[in-house]
């Protein structure tokens, strides 16, 4: 088996698998099933393991492009879309909890919350920048954005900022948990920017956000090398890094 | 019938199965989701292995409400001094030796000292209460604490007239309080009271709960009760016990003045800046959608609300 099959075929499917550890333990919790123990407060349980999840989903996500060209692991690139998908998941599951579960379908207070309390208010806005990268998470709508696309999905970057935001307020005094993950998120997004200096100190001629010679190879680089088999669709399906 | 809270020998024997903790499980059968989840908890404290009480159940100050269960009771926790997760206390309050034990009364009373525990309790015969704690987090239980009326304790002292509140102080030993080596709070963690609120007969502290001597995690050997007050107020392994006339700068103010006030009373209708305190979680209510609305006072209200008349609730809170 090339190691393209096998990444397709045997170790995609097991890290979706193993993606779902965290989802199937809160169902496997909520149905009671021996050794899946919720604790004293199982709403709040619930609550956290969706939230603290999909903080870690969307930092693993953005960790793709990096680990994948400091270690030169290009198929990494395959398991972004994936880990995306479940960052989104778990925010939304962890929305949808708090909506029905821990507010008891409560709208107004849902409204009052999301206005008053800040820590609400940026969660929300975290959730809702990933919405529409979700919605144009499906190769059709890569191929219909093009260029666009790549430009949209950089949401993600304020999204994990906001996310740390929004676990950092809620904590009463320590602060070393919220301060760990907002640390892994600087060093993710700084990783970014300091490529992105780099870049245009090497193409000085141009000012504008405009394609040179450092985008062209940016977008060379996060391709699949041309070997590969199927051309198009594979390229669709695995567009620019962000 | 007179409590004492010397510990006999006899009774530290292990009780009969009956006792044994599945009997507290037992009464959580069918509960929901809560009960499914406690049976892990349990098994942080052996019930049997902890000595019980002598004391008489004071039904006057005690809420017919269901209590929680041991498991929740001492499975579920804030004490900082042992990690700040909600199940860190039971994981790690076993490094904490509670006896022997002693307290040092000081400040503005005639009748200073250093006290062994048991000197301290001596005089005072224990009682059941049975009392709604609301934590701050907007959570809830029902306790059913073993102690002693706190004004009975002071009254001892002989406070003099320039006693205007109570100070208390929990152990500093980073050895028995590994929490305490992390800078989370302003160590050792201090709590206050003001006189009227100290020798008010709600005011316990407490020595055990569910029949036995306190579990680690829930503040052994001696911790305060305060029903109408969130639950950060009830300081924990007391060392010691201070009158002053001027108020205590206590350790969740001194963190966060916006946030936490002196007073902290339960209060529906002041929220805490980040999150309502409109209504609450019991813990272990058997239905998912468990919130409750949260009472003035914690609905201790009757009692206490003349405390505090003519005091602006909203600023003192």
């Amino acid at each position: 088996m090339d190691p393209d099959t096998l990444t397709r075929r045997i170790v995609k499917p097991l890290v979706f698998l193993l993606c779902l550890l965290p989802l199937a333990w809160v169902a496997a919790g909520i149905l009671q099933w021996p050794g899946a123990d919720l604790g004293a407060n199982p709403v709040e349980k619930v609550q956290d393991t969706l939230g603290i999840w999909g903080l870690r989903f969307l930092l693993l996500t953005l960790a793709v492009t990096p680990v994948r060209e400091l270690l030169g692991w290009p198929r990494l690139l395959a398991f972004r879309r994936m880990l995306g998908l479940f960052a989104f998941t778990c925010i939304a599951l962890h929305f949808l909890w708090y909506l029905f579960v821990d507010q008891a379908f409560d709208w107004r207070q849902l409204l009052v919350d999301i206005a008053k309390r800040p820590y609400v208010t940026v969660g929300f806005a975290a959730l809702a920048l990933l919405v529409p990268l979700a919605w144009t998470s499906t190769n059709r709508a890569m191929r219909r954005m093009g260029r666009r696309w790549q430009k949209l999905h950089r949401l993600v970057y304020p999204a994990v900022v906001l996310g740390c935001v929004h676990f950092w307020w809620q904590v009463k005094a320590d602060v070393r948990e919220p301060l760990m993950y907002a640390a892994i998120a600087a060093a993710l997004l700084g990783w970014r920017l300091h490529r992105h200096w780099r870049r245009r100190a090497a193409a000085p001629r141009r000012s504008g956000p405009a394609p040179g010679p450092g985008r062209e190879r940016d977008a060379g680089q996060d391709q699949e090398p041309a070997r590969r088999s199927a051309p198009s669709r594979r390229l669709v399906q695995q567009p620019p890094a962000q | 019938m007179r409590g004492d809270s010397r510990i006999l020998p006899s009774e530290i024997t292990p009780e009969p199965v009956y006792l044994a903790r599945r009997s507290f499980l037992a009464g959580l059968a069918g509960a929901g989701l809560a009960a499914a989840s406690t049976p892990a908890l349990a098994q942080v404290v052996n019930v049997t292995l902890v000595p019980r009480l002598e004391f008489r159940r004071n039904a006057r100050y005690s809420t017919a409400e269901k209590a929680n269960s041991f498991a929740e009771v001492a499975g579920y926790n804030n004490f900082y001094e042992f990690g700040t997760g909600k199940e860190d206390p039971a994981r790690n309050a076993h490094t904490l030796r509670p006896r022997p034990w002693s307290v040092v009364v000081d400040g503005e009373c005639e009748k200073p000292g250093r006290l062994d525990l048991e000197d301290l309790l001596k005089p005072h015969p224990l009682e059941e209460r049975i009392y709604r704690l609301r934590c701050v987090e907007a959570w809830s239980m029902v306790i059913p604490w073993i102690g002693l009326p706190l004004g009975d304790l002071v009254r001892r002292f002989q406070p003099t007239s320039r006693a205007k509140y109570v100070e208390f102080t929990t152990l500093l030993d980073p050895k028995q309080m590994p929490g305490q080596r992390y800078g989370v709070l302003d160590w050792p963690y201090v709590e206050g009271l003001r006189m009227d609120e100290a020798t008010h007969p709600l005011a316990i502290l407490a020595v055990g709960l569910y029949g036995r001597v306190l579990p680690n995690q829930n503040g052994a050997p001696l911790r305060l009760v305060v029903p109408w007050k969130y639950g950060f107020k009830s300081i924990k392994s007391i060392v010691r016990i201070r009158f002053t006339e001027r108020m205590p700068r206590t350790s969740w103010p001194l963190s966060a003045p916006r946030e936490y006030g002196f007073y902290a009373n339960v209060n529906p209708a002041v929220d805490h800046p980040r999150w309502s305190q409109k209504s609450e979680r019991r813990i272990g209510a058997g239905s998912l959608f468990s919130r409750q609305p949260t009472q003035p006072f914690n609905g201790y209200a009757e009692e206490v609300a003349e405390l505090y008349r003519g005091m602006d609730l909203a600023r003192n809170f």
